[in-house]
């Protein structure tokens, strides 16, 4: 499984993304288990509503802190979300 | 041992409903207590969702609802749509017995997030005998239907010497009905599964071959279904980081509202489990005499004071040591650095024994009639 870079990403609906206040972090809830994620992987995974694609995921978190150069950082991370069922593509 | 102001106290993550001890099936390694018949009274709805807000507002956010059959309550919708509001991710923990589709749909509009259906073996009749309730069809129909709608289904599997020679056949079923997760369970050797573990040890040699048919599966089914193995600590040298350290992570709460570090706690000498209509889950946790019994380290006794890998594994099972060796504080006789450690391979020998017997002796199934003989 390797990501696709044309098609829309989103969010599997097998996992729950959420906020988790007594822990002031984001986390993916899936059966038996939970990840804690840190800001940016948070925020990546907040885009993958299934609008976007990979480069406009990386233009809209580029565009909303200002910098350049994110798509290898995003990429590999999206490639590690997707291994592991978080995301899904099609 | 209790509270030394140094030790850290985290909150709870995991919180464990079990709704009550009835269940329809008889599985002979169950985890239940083996007196549960003796505990008649059950928490009410408005219990159970006080419960549920004190603990999630302390950051429990996994929440199983168990038993016992928990299908039996008829608030647990009620409950599930509660834990929905709360932000809890929530599992079923079923036998599938009594689920229908109507069933499945009003607990998803609810909000359950997902649904464990236990299997007890790949073939009708063994599943009918082990559950000592005619259910195979039924719950391989459940298991459709769960993924039908839209939830991840989990298929868990208790594997012992009656049905590990089915290992291949277990896996194979697992893929045909879709399961997302699988979870393999060694049996773990408490509740009935410790009276009747002369009957339920498999050989070391059927646990590797097991094994390792399981693990080429692992492999074969990678990014399609994720397999939790549990392992058999009977065939381990190093105990398991039982509940990840006592009162660290998971709080379980009994069908009368008993608060358990773990589900065993109450059959420890001295343990005072505190109920929740006498205490808020804040005060459980962080002041009651249970909770606190075991954490840190200043409890323990040699080898496991001094040893260096006591962070691990936290000299293991609390419940298993005084199981086995009497003494609740002594290392988990898995340990092959615990002087009780032979009490295993006797526990190995005596099973292998019971197999080769002429006339073994039957199974002890979990109702109520046994659990009253029994306590
Ligand atoms: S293990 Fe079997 S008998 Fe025990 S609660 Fe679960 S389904 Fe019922
Ligand atoms: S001696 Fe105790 S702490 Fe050390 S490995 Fe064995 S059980 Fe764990």
């Amino acid at each position: 499984m390797t990501l696709n870079p044309d098609q829309l990403i989103k969010f599997s609906p097998l996992h729950r993304l959420q906020w988790e206040e007594a822990q002031q972090k984001d986390v993916i809830l899936y059966p038996e288990g939970m990840v804690e994620l840190n800001q940016s992987s948070a925020e990546i995974l907040k885009l993958c509503d299934g609008s976007r694609n990979l480069a406009q995921i990386v233009a809209d978190l580029e565009q909303k802190f200002a910098t350049t150069g994110l798509t290898n950082d995003i990429t590999a991370f999206l490639e590690v979300a997707l291994k592991n069922g978080w995301i899904q593509q099609n | 041992m209790a509270g030394s102001n140094k030790i850290n106290i985290t909150p709870p993550r995991w919180l464990l409903a079990e709704l009550t001890y009835a269940c329809p099936l008889q599985c002979p390694y169950c985890a239940n207590p083996v007196d549960y018949a003796n505990y008649q009274t059950e928490l009410d709805t408005e219990d159970w969702k006080r419960v549920l807000t004190q603990a999630r507002k302390m950051g429990a956010v996994q929440l199983g609802f168990s038993g016992g059959e928990p299908l039996t309550r008829k608030d647990l919708p009620e409950l599930v749509k509660h834990a929905r509001d709360l932000g809890y991710y929530s599992n079923l923990i079923t036998s599938g017995y009594g689920l229908t589709e109507a069933k499945i749909v009003e607990l998803k509009e609810a909000g359950l997030d997902h649904i464990q259906v236990s299997i007890q073996a790949s073939t009708q009749e063994l599943n009918d005998h082990i559950a000592g309730t005619t259910s195979f069809q039924h719950k391989k129909e459940v298991a459709h239907l769960v993924k039908k709608h839209g939830y991840p289904m989990v298929l868990c599997v208790v594997i012992h010497r009656e049905n590990i020679h089915q290992m291949a056949d277990i896996l194979a079923m697992a893929e045909e009905l879709g399961a997302d997760y699988l979870e393999l369970a060694n049996t773990q050797y408490y509740g009935w599964a410790h009276t009747n573990r002369d009957l339920l040890l498999p050989t070391q040699e059927q646990f590797e071959q097991a094994e390792q048919i399981a693990q080429a599966f692992k492999e074969k089914v990678e990014g399609k279904m994720k397999i939790y193995y549990v392992v058999p600590d009977f065939y381990e040298d190093r105990p398991k980081a039982c509940m990840n350290g006592w009162g660290t992570t998971f709080l379980t709460i009994a069908p009368d509202g008993a608060a358990l570090p773990c589900h065993s706690a109450r059959d420890l000498p001295g343990m005072n489990c505190p109920n929740v209509k006498d205490y808020s889950i804040e005060q459980i946790w962080n002041e009651s005499q249970a909770f606190n019994f075991f954490r840190g380290y200043d409890w323990m006794k040699e080898p496991c004071s001094s040893c260096d890998e006591k962070e691990k594994d936290f000299g293991g099972c609390r419940c298993q040591a005084y199981l086995l060796s009497g003494d609740m504080y002594a290392a988990d006789p898995v340990c092959s650095k615990s002087p009780n450690h032979h009490v295993i391979q006797e526990a190995i020998d005596s099973a292998k024994a019971s197999a080769l017997a002429e006339n073994e002796k039957p199974l002890v199934f979990r109702n109520s009639k046994n659990s009253k003989k029994l306590s």
